[in-house]
């Protein structure tokens, strides 16, 4: 198994402003962290994934399905991906309640089988009380719920969580960190997550991925990456002697 | 009382035909310049919002070169049907429809371009096709702007002059709207009914605008 990932991704993209992502990674079913300073394309990486953004070349094959290849003129639409993607600031229709936000994701919302599923996921994500709330009326963490339930709602075959934990309070993080561990052990697909937070990185992923720039620093298992450093935060983080000849600075 | 109803009949059956096509056509357009790229974009935008900076009499005469019996669109028209839109309501309408289509398209394509694309793009993860996300994301969140931009247009529809009056003429019952009304009251000096026609083009203007102000000026809230 260890031999076929479920998920391979090589891509290629020159930005407008002439910023190159040039990143090449696979994963199983597992929880995938992609950790870097701001501006290192991991966003991007999302967007070129869910097919938001068209790549110049590369591939992105998932369970043995290409939902991208230049050189075989694949190019899947978003819809046909089956991604359940979480943006950043999770992106809840305003007009449209807890309850109908997720039923909207469903392909043929005004079944009983919609509504049956609707009913679970409400359940599971605590969600009863608030389902004919509208979003503005909801926390940061009841909408992170939804905007998680509505993902789920279509039985995605991988999730993208962009900076899931960065609009929830700190007291209710680590139940939620908890819960994606969960899910993720539950669903059994690729669960991929993107973290500004290093402590969370380490603490979330099965395999980390370590962004700078653009491009693929590092890539492991998390104790891997925290023995043999490769870039200078993390050897920071793990009060590692830094790697490269860079100048130490004095005050 | 007689010919100030007549006017404001005929006005109305004008200006709400007017704006419904523009509810078609106008917001079609709208959403095509809001959401599309594509080569002569700038140029269909230009020739759309022509009329805002023409006078409305210019715009009434390109309308009856295109349309006229000897026009390029009236001329076979003609020859097919034996009808000519050229002095008959239906002219008053095309003539209000052109020159309040600029409002129409702009005001609703402001309205489209501001709901956050976030939304449009979730929605396409979520497996829905760009119609579904149109009727259920787009256009719920940017009708107060559809309706600012449907109310604008037809008050200018209401209130259009110049090329209602080369299209269609000024004949009474049939194409005297209130605006030309206004004018052969003034000029045969039936001050009083021009100006009871008058009042009650500025009520409906000012109606007009204060409820336009009132949903352009607010987000989105669900009651």
């Amino acid at each position: 198994m260890e031999d076929h990932p479920l998920l391979s991704v090589s891509l290629h993209k020159v930005l407008p402003g002439g910023f190159v992502l040039d990143l090449s990674w696979q994963c199983h079913s597992e929880i995938v962290v992609l950790f870097g300073p701001s501006g290192a394309g991991k966003s991007m990486t999302f967007r070129l994934l869910s097919g938001l953004v068209t790549p110049d070349s590369g591939e992105i094959l998932l369970g043995g399905k290409t939902l991208y290849s230049h050189a075989r003129r694949i190019n899947l639409t978003p819809q046909q991906r089956q991604v359940g993607y979480l943006f950043q600031h999770y992106a809840l229709f305003p007009h449209m309640t807890a309850a109908q936000n997720i039923l909207y994701a469903h392909p043929t919302p005004r079944t009983a089988a919609a509504q049956a599923q609707l009913q679970v996921l409400l359940g599971q994500f605590q969600l009863e009380s608030v389902a004919w709330a509208y979003p503005g009326a909801l926390s940061g963490g009841q909408r992170q719920r939804v905007a998680l339930a509505r993902a789920l709602m279509r039985k995605p075959a991988w999730l993208l969580l962009d900076e899931p934990l960065s609009a929830v309070d700190l007291t209710v993080r680590r139940s939620i960190r908890t819960e994606l561990k969960q899910l993720q052990r539950r669903l059994s697909i690729p669960m991929i997550l993107i973290t500004h937070d290093l402590g969370e990185a380490f603490s979330m992923a099965d395999r980390l991925i370590i962004y700078d720039q653009g491009r693929v620093v590092q890539c492991g298992l998390p104790e891997e990456i925290l023995a043999n450093p490769a870039s200078p935060i993390i050897s920071e983080w793990a009060g590692h002697a830094l790697p490269t000849h860079q100048p130490v600075f004095s005050f | 009382m007689e010919p100030l109803l007549d006017a404001l009949r005929l006005s109305l059956l004008v200006s709400l035909c007017a704006t419904g096509l523009m509810c078609v056509v106008g917001l079609a357009l709208a959403w095509v310049l809001a959401m599309r790229q594509f080569p002569g974009k700038a140029l269909l935008d230009a020739l759309i919002s022509i009329p805002l900076v023409l006078p409305p009499t210019v715009v009434g005469y390109y309308l009856v070169l295109l349309l006229g019996r000897n026009g390029w669109i009236g001329a076979p028209l003609y020859r097919w049907t034996g009808w000519s839109v050229v002095f008959t309501w239906q002219g008053a309408v095309v003539a209000a429809f052109v020159v309040a289509l600029p409002l129409m398209v702009r005001v609703s394509r402001a309205a489209i371009e501001a709901v956050d694309q976030d939304l449009v793009q979730i929605s396409a993860t979520l497996g829905k096709s760009e119609w579904q996300t149109t009727w259920q994301v787009t256009l719920p969140l940017a009708r107060r702007g559809i309706l600012a931009a449907i109310l604008l247009s037809f008050a200018r529809a209401l209130g259009e002059f110049g090329a209602t009056l080369m299209l269609a003429g000024n004949i009474p019952g049939q194409t005297s709207t209130l605006p030309l009304s206004i004018y052969s009251a003034f000029q045969s000096g039936n001050d009083d009914l021009a100006q009871q026609m008058a009042l009650l083009l500025t009520l409906v203007s000012v109606v007009v605008m204060l409820l336009s102000n009132r949903w352009t000026g607010q987000r989105w809230k669900p009651f």
